[in-house]
Formats: structure tokens, C-alpha cells, sequence
């Protein structure tokens, strides 16, 4: 049973090792944020320095107008697939019009954000690690610090912003096209009425649904914006370590995306 | 090793040590870099400091500007403590040093003027009209004043590099860190940044720390020179008693001499037995 316990002991520490592992990155994305939302809010009122809107503007448009194609036909083909699979269900016993509350309930507290974010884990997350990577690779990053210009100041702050402001938009009209897909469904193969799905659409949804979606998609930004930012500054080595800071940021922020969406399902489910 | 050549004092001293090195260490995971580091730099002085490529030269810059913080000793600019003094303190001494860096690390997502714009905008409060004036002026130093409005991506390496030392030195800086100022330029434009190196000194007083492994251009702009080996300062003293100097080590270097005290294979084992192991 030595053999065993050996082996019990060595889960037992990896598990360890990769639980604090786990708390410490927690904990740095925290920090980043929190030093992150001074700089956007008591920094700028202490006179340290104004948020860098001009700066922001790019990233805005990179996640909201040059990312729409891909959230719309994301979005579109999920909201077909999705009525299409409970028409499937419904149809033996003959509710197929439920199509239209399932899909409206279904992509307002759900798929329009989750969706999203997982387009923005390639959009946005990826290419920030990418561009902060590069920066510490080319020492930017170390020449902002030295020049007393802080770097989540520069580099974090108009990008988390960015995703504030824009991630919400996005997944609002994004929910609106998944809708727009099931109703497609709806109207074209179930021979649906196009008031009676919006009616029973706007019936089955409440203000609540519409608000929860939006606090998820507001927090998937923020945790794919922050997880993007912090891979780049953890960058070592040169192009490969950029190669890896990428994947990294994917993979993390799609857990992330996930867990934070287990989590807050749950509690809005009994909470709200 | 040197101790004649460390007897002899430094030719242009004229003040107190504004960096001052006390014991320092480095180490990355039990591999030591920098192995008990003492240095002094004197105000106004032009010191190089030379070493082979796994020096610890480059770490030892690092440390010097506040990037990486020793595993032991101190390192003391302007007389504070660099890795003590709070976070405002740091970013007060920050302005008061500028540093090229060796591939120039110029903001890429701003144009060349706004390079150099933004550290004086972000640290002084002058009016637009002034800032554009002294970028202008900067940029004038380096001959690149026609290229303010392009792109770092646009300009070739040593244009960056040259917009590098204008930003460097947009904040009228007290002391000037080179990362191998000469490295990956032609030999005209490494001469132009080497005599610009000697006029801030010469004419401004600027304090210059020059880190090479370029022995022409060291010789041409230092006043001190060290030389590190293995973690270690293995020999200082001025220019003139580097070229005289019977240390094997530092003659070997300054001669580029293939065969000497430095190896050029790094391996621990011997050849035949890794061979046949």
C-alpha cells in the first residue's frame, strides 16, 4: 500500500500546487482590475492623469463594429439551430410555437451574452495578449514604466473600458439576431405568424431576463479584457512566449467566461 | 584581479556617486547572474560598462533603472533607494533619467513625435504650442525632424533607434542609461550617437551609463570604463589603462583575442565524455 500512499501524496500536492496556483492568478486579475478602475476613477479626480478615451475608441471599434459580422452570423445560425432543435422536441407534442419563448428566454439570459464572449475570447482577448505580449517583448512596456507612464494606465485602462462600455451594446443586438434566427425558423419552416412569435416572445420575457444578460455580458468583457491583458505582461521570452500568452488567454477566459456563467445562473436562478 | 587599475581614481570625478550599487545579487532560480555587484557612478561622468554576451550586463541595466529588483544589495540613485521608496517617490526619480533602449522600444501605436510629446505632456504642464516646439527640437538633435509624423513601423532601425535617444531625452533627463547604443547600426549613425553621447555629457553634464560590447565606441566616449565577467567586476579604470592594462581577462576582451582566460565553449563536462556518455 506504500505504492498508494505515494501516489495519494503526490495528487494530493499537485492538487495543492495547482489550487494556489489558481487563487494567486485569481487574485492578480483582481488587482488588475481594481488598480485598473482607480485609474478610471479616483486617479483621473486626483489630477494623476485622465483616462485615455481616444485610445479606447480604437478598441471600441474593434470589438463592436469589426466584430459584428462574426457575432451576427454567429448569432443567427445558433438562434436557427437552437429553435430548430426544440421544434424537434415540441413537435411530438405538438407546441411548436413554444419555439418562440424558448428561444427568446433562452438567448436573452444566456446565449446572446455567452455567445459573445466566446466570439470576444478570439476577437479581443487573444489580440490583446497578442499586442501586450509583443509590447514586452519589445521592451514598450518596460519604457512606459520607466517614463513614469503606468502601464495599466496606457495599456489596460482604454481597453477594459472599451469592453465596459461596448460588451453590453454588443450582446443586446446580439440576442436580437439569435432572436431574429428562431424566428426565421418560426415563420419560414413552422409557418408561424410573425406577430404571434414577436407576442409570444415579448410575453415570455421579463425585464429581469433582459438585465441579468446584460450583467453577464458586462462581466465576460471585463474577465476577457483583464485575462488578455494580464497573459501580455506575463510574457517571457520572445515570439513563442507571445504564441503561448495567446492560447493562454483563449483558454483561460473561456473557463473563466464559463465558470463566472455557472456561477451567476445559479444565483440569479435563486436569487432573482 | 585589477587591483591596480581600481587603485586609480576616476578621471572626471567631480561630485558625489549619484548611483551608487551596494552588493548586489541576482539570481533566477538558483542560477546566479550578478554576483556581488559594487558601483559607483559619478556626477557627469560618461562610465561603460563592458562585458561578453552572458555578461549579466544587460541584468545589471535592469537593475539600475528599477526593473528588476536585486536578490540582495541596494541600489541607490540620487540617493534613494530605488527598490524602497514608494511608488510617487519612483516615478519622481523615473523623470529625472532617461534610457535608450537597445531596439529603441518606441510606443507603436503613436507616431514618432508623439513619442516623445507624450512624456512631456504627461509630466509637465505646458501648453500645446511648447510641446511642439521642444519635440521639434528633440527630434532636430537626432536629425529626424521631418519625421514626426510617421509611424515607428515606418522607420528603419536605426531611425528608431535615434527617436529612441530623442525621446530619452525629451524630459532634459539627469542621467542617460544606453542599452548597446551601438548595436545593429550602421557605422555613421553609431558615430552620430556616440558624439551625441559625449555633447550631453561634455556640454549638458548629463551622466551617461553605456552598456557595450562595441570596444571602438567604448573607447572613444568613456571616461570609466568596468568590465563584468560572470556576475562579477572583473577590472575598472579609465580608457587608457584598459588599453595598457596586463589583465589577461580584460585584454583578451578589448583585443577580441579568440583564445584567452575566456572560454568560448561553456560546457562543464568534457567533450569526449559527453560524446560517448
Amino acid at each position: 500500500m506504500l505504492g498508494g500512499a505515494r501516489i495519494f501524496r503526490r495528487a494530493l500536492q499537485e492538487t495543492g500546487a495547482r489550487s494556489l496556483g489558481f487563487l494567486a492568478y485569481t487574485g492578480s486579475l483582481f488587482l488588475l482590475f481594481t488598480d485598473a478602475l482607480w485609474w478610471m476613477t479616483v486617479g483621473p479626480w486626483k489630477g494623476k492623469g485622465r483616462v485615455r478615451l481616444d485610445d479606447s475608441f480604437v478598441h471600441m471599434e474593434r470589438i463592436s463594429i469589426r466584430s459584428m459580422g462574426i457575432v451576427a452570423l454567429v448569432l443567427f445560425f445558433v438562434g436557427v439551430i437552437l429553435a430548430l432543435q426544440m421544434a424537434y422536441v415540441l413537435r411530438t407534442l405538438g407546441v411548436t410555437d413554444y419555439i418562440a419563448n424558448i428561444t427568446g428566454v433562452a438567448m436573452t439570459r444566456e446565449m446572446g451574452p455567452l455567445l459573445v464572449a466566446m466570439v470576444m475570447t478570439g476577437f479581443m482577448g487573444a489580440a490583446i495578449a497578442a499586442e501586450i505580449g509583443t509590447m514586452v517583448v519589445s521592451e514598450e512596456v518596460l519604457a512606459l514604466e520607466t517614463a513614469a507612464l503606468p502601464p495599466v494606465r496606457f495599456l489596460v485602462v482604454p481597453r477594459v473600458l472599451a469592453t465596459m462600455i461596448v460588451m453590453p451594446c454588443v450582446s443586446l443586438i446580439a440576442t436580437y439576431i439569435g432572436i431574429l434566427g428562431g424566428l426565421a425558423v418560426g415563420y419560414f419552416l413552422l409557418g408561424m405568424e410573425f406577430e404571434k412569435y414577436v407576442r409570444r416572445t415579448l410575453e415570455s420575457l421579463t425585464y429581469k431576463d433582459v438585465f441579468t444578460g446584460l450583467i453577464k455580458a458586462e462581466a465576460f468583457g471585463i474577465l476577457i479584457a483583464l485575462i488578455g491583458c494580464l497573459e501580455g505582461f506575463q510574457v517571457t521570452g520572445g515570439a513563442e512566449g507571445v504564441g503561448r500568452a495567446t492560447t493562454n488567454a483563449v483558454v483561460r477566459s473561456v473557463v473563466a467566461v464559463i465558470v463566472f456563467d455557472l456561477v451567476s445562473t445559479a444565483f440569479f436562478y435563486y436569487f432573482l | 584581479m585589477s587591483a591596480e587599475l581600481e587603485s586609480r581614481p576616476a578621471r572626471r570625478r567631480t561630485g558625489d556617486a549619484i548611483i551608487d550599487m551596494e552588493g548586489v545579487h541576482v539570481a533566477y532560480d538558483r542560477r546566479t547572474i550578478l554576483n556581488g555587484i559594487d558601483l559607483k557612478v559619478y556626477q557627469g561622468e560618461t562610465l561603460v560598462i563592458l562585458g561578453g554576451s552572458g555578461s549579466g550586463k544587460s541584468t545589471l541595466l535592469r537593475v539600475l533603472i528599477g526593473a528588476l529588483e536585486p536578490t540582495l544589495g541596494q541600489v541607490r540613485l540620487f540617493g534613494q533607494d530605488i527598490y524602497e521608496v514608494p511608488e510617487a517617490d519612483l516615478n519622481a526619480l523615473r523623470l529625472r533619467f532617461g534610457i535608450l533602449f537597445q531596439s529603441g522600444a518606441l510606443y507603436n501605436s503613436m507616431p514618432v513625435g508623439e513619442n516623445i510629446a507624450i512624456l512631456i505632456r504627461e509630466h509637465l504642464k505646458l501648453g500645446d504650442d511648447i510641446i511642439r516646439i521642444m519635440v521639434k527640437m528633440k527630434l532636430e538633435l537626432v536629425g529626424l525632424r521631418d519625421f514626426e509624423f510617421l509611424m515607428p513601423s515606418q522607420l528603419s532601425g536605426g531611425m528608431k533607434k535615434r527617436v529612441g535617444l530623442a525621446r530619452a531625452l525629451a524630459l532634459d533627463p539627469e542621467i542617460i542609461f544606453y542599452d548597446e547604443p551601438g548595436a545593429g547600426l550602421d557605422p555613421i549613425t553609431a558615430g552620430v550617437i556616440d558624439k551625441l553621447i559625449m555633447d550631453l555629457s561634455r556640454k549638458l553634464g548629463v551622466t551617461s551609463v553605456v552598456v557595450t560590447h562595441e570596444m571602438e565606441s567604448a573607447f572613444r566616449i568613456a571616461d570609466r570604463m568596468v568590465m563584468l565577467y560572470e556576475g562579477r567586476i572583473v577590472a575598472q579604470g579609465t580608457p587608457e589603462e584598459f588599453r595598457r592594462t596586463a589583465n589577461p581577462l580584460v585584454k583578451q576582451f578589448v583585443n577580441g583575442e579568440p583564445d584567452g582566460p575566456i572560454p568560448l565553449r561553456r560546457s562543464k563536462v568534457d567533450y569526449e565524455e559527453d560524446l560517448l556518455a
